[in-house]
């Protein structure tokens, strides 16, 4: 109504074109999130878009040769090392994932249906491991999955054992469990929070129509929680294919994944455009296992009917 | 009482700590009833409803679905189905997959599952809606999905929680319609949990009000409002003139009370009616009192003053002072004489029944059955 007021109005001043948008909630979000975005677009987009330009070139010695070549690629996708560590990695990222959520659930199952009073202090008890410093964490794994450590002396003093597993440690099993140990909390919060928002007479009414407390669970429980599911899974698959501080202190020989050959690379190896091509097949791959767990899971949940 | 009970419930008592939701209740149901269970919130109606779904053990007591011990057993075992006060639609599952939710466990073959579940939608007015997604479903329309998931198990019993709560007025009273042939169609018992007095009145064959966990009165629509027992019951099904009376003479079948204005009063003696020290509560309603108008004359008459007038379209709600009243009465009168119009302070004379009142009984905790 304003607006015709002063277009039927010759003296009326227009406004400036674009003003219109500079009021409008979009710009108003926008400048909001204007700090984080240009922090994300310098410290993200820029570095990423420098690996995938690398990946296209060739050290050569001292200096970098910026013909345009596959030959990184090339190398990544078919030298058995690589093939050998991509497979590695995404399985051990895979397997953690899939155990952190399978052990993540039950709690947060727990802290969100029977809680009680005292959720929030549950959810906070969560969170203490993450309280000490990563580092810390991996390190008293070490400690606990040891040769002399606090797992074989104890498994030798009840007298389960006769001598220390040697097989604990320095393989892939221990990057499994340290990770898994490390991960929890991330898994459990989001599955807890999917949980949370289900109504809870969709559970009464499955019961009502004859479910029993399993099958209630499978058709409805579930179903409603996929989302925090996935999420969890891909939290944690993410960062952990990528990761290089567990594999190298508690991995050994057999624990070596994709982001010790890129560290390599980008360091002793000195061929920055193999590392970078390392990088980018390792982002697609992760991607695509990621879409595909996600499809997986979603198919799975809607044959549970 | 029914002739062949579909419900018994046995004493039953539900304490959260000291809290007592139900407080020793009995009650029988019969099969093919309308029944509902009608009350303030608080008063221990959905908890008593919850008990016989399976949904809450009692702390004592024994309820007996179609005859059989049902205590203890879970909701999945009772022949009961519910219709959730938010009607509980999975919303991951389309309309036709809610409905046959239930029915998956029976392992029917496909053709017979479909049948049951388009018969079902057809019972509830939702033919061809079965491929609808649960979120794209308005409020009546949920409301019927949540009966046709309900009715399509073919349930003893169902049961429905404060079903009508959520709608507008016009839709809640297309649905009461409804829910009432549905009920008759089917002919299974129904048991209404609800705070609305009209829609019980309404719905209803019998009706019980609950009052603080206890069940102050079982009857029919018309005994319970034309014949309450107690002051809340009477209170709680609308409009009541209380008038404080003295017991003047006791007989086996009636008594004889005499008020302030409205002389000596004849009135029919309650079931276990017992007065405390001869003082005693009446109660007359609202439409029960008449106005009189130019030279009408009535047997009864009373005079008094309008002292407030509320205008509600086919209806004007006087309240009228009547000198020797503590409280003034409130009157109901149709607008075909001009009520509407009445000025304030204005001189008029009512008509009454001695026949329209009740004795009320004042027992603070609901009478006992």
């Amino acid at each position: 109504m304003s607006s015709a007021a002063i277009a039927s109005s010759p003296e009326a001043v227009k406004p400036a074109p674009g003003s219109r948008w500079m009021r409008s909630e979009e710009a108003r979000g926008l400048a909001m999130i204007s700090p984080t975005l240009i922090y994300a677009l310098a410290l993200l987009l820029v570095p990423v878009t420098l690996v995938v330009a690398y990946s296209f070139w060739t050290q050569n010695y001292l200096e970098i040769d910026r013909t345009f070549t596959f030959e990184n690629y090339r190398q990544a996708l078919t030298e058995p090392i690589y093939r050998d560590l991509f497979i590695r990695s995404l399985w051990i990222s895979l397997v953690t994932s899939a155990v952190t959520v399978g052990f993540s659930y039950p709690v947060a199952w727990f802290i969100s249906f029977h809680g009680g009073a005292h959720k929030n202090l549950w959810l906070f008890l969560v969170t203490i491991p993450c309280w000490t410093s990563y580092l810390l964490r991996v390190m008293s794994w070490k400690v606990i999955l040891g040769y002399g450590g606090v797992l074989n002396t104890g498994l030798m003093s009840v007298g389960l054992i006769d001598e220390p597993i040697t097989s604990l440690l320095y393989n892939a099993n221990a990057v499994v469990i340290t990770l898994v140990h490390s991960w929890a909390a991330f898994a459990i919060l989001p599955i807890y929070v999917s949980l949370q928002k289900i109504d809870r007479s969709l559970i009464e009414a499955a019961r009502d129509l004859g479910d029993g407390p399993m099958r209630a669970f499978l058709r409805v429980t579930l179903p409603l929680s996929m989302a925090g599911v996935v999420s969890a899974f891909l939290i944690v698959m993410i960062p952990t294919v990528g990761d290089y501080v567990t594999p190298k202190l508690v991995g050994g020989k057999d624990g070596v994944m994709i982001a010790t050959a890129i560290q390599a690379q980008f360091g002793k190896g000195a061929n920055w455009p193999l590392g970078a091509a390392l990088s980018v097949t390792t982002m697609v791959l992760v991607s695509l296992v990621a879409a595909a767990v996600v499809l997986a899971l979603r198919f799975a949940v809607r044959r549970i009917r | 009482m029914p002739d062949r009970p579909m419900i018994s419930i046995e004493n039953v008592s539900r304490y959260y700590g000291t809290y007592r939701a139900l407080d020793d209740v009995s009650l029988e149901i019969g099969a093919g009833e309308f029944f509902s269970l009608l009350g303030p919130s608080g008063c221990g109606k959905t908890t008593l409803l919850r008990s016989i779904a399976g949904f809450d053990v009692p702390t004592a007591g024994e309820i007996r679905i179609d005859g059989t011990p049902c205590t203890l057993l879970p909701a999945n075992r009772r022949p009961t189905n519910m219709v959730f006060q938010n009607y509980a639609i999975f919303p991951h599952l389309d309309v036709g997959e809610n409905v046959a939710y239930g029915l998956k466990r029976l392992k029917l073959d496909a053709a017979e599952e479909r049948r049951r579940v388009s018969d079902a939608l057809d019972q509830v007015r939702l033919t061809g809606l079965d491929k609808r997604k649960a979120n794209e479903l308005s409020g009546g329309q949920r409301q019927r999905v949540a009966l046709a998931r309900a009715l399509v198990m073919r349930p003893k019993v169902l049961l429905l929680d404060e079903p009508l709560s959520a709608l507008d007025k016009k839709l809640r009273e297309q649905m009461q319609v409804e829910l009432r042939s549905l009920q008759k169609a089917v002919g299974i018992t129904f048991i209404l949990v609800t705070h609305d007095q009209y829609e019980a009145l309404a719905l209803s064959d019998r009706i019980a009000v609950m009052f603080g966990g206890r069940i102050a009165q079982v009857a029919t629509p018309k005994e319970i409002y034309q014949r309450p027992r107690t002051r809340m019951v009477a209170d709680f099904l609308g409009g009541m003139n209380f008038l404080q009376a003295r017991l003047t003479s006791e007989r086996s079948g009636s008594v004889s009370v005499e008020t302030a204005r409205f002389g000596t009063i004849n009135l029919e003696r309650p079931k276990g009616f017992a007065p405390t020290n001869g003082h005693v509560t009446v109660g007359i309603r609202p439409e029960r009192l008449r106005l009189l108008w130019d030279d009408e004359r009535a047997p009864h008459e009373l005079v008094g003053r309008v002292e407030n007038r509320a205008y509600f379209g086919e209806v004007t709600h006087l309240t009228i002072g009547v000198d020797g009243l503590e409280q003034p009465l409130s009157m109901v009168e149709t607008n075909d004489y001009g009520a509407d119009d009445l000025p304030l302070g204005a001189e008029i004379r009512l008509a009454y029944d001695p026949d329209a009142f009740v004795l009320l009984s004042e027992d603070e905790r609901g009478a006992r059955m």
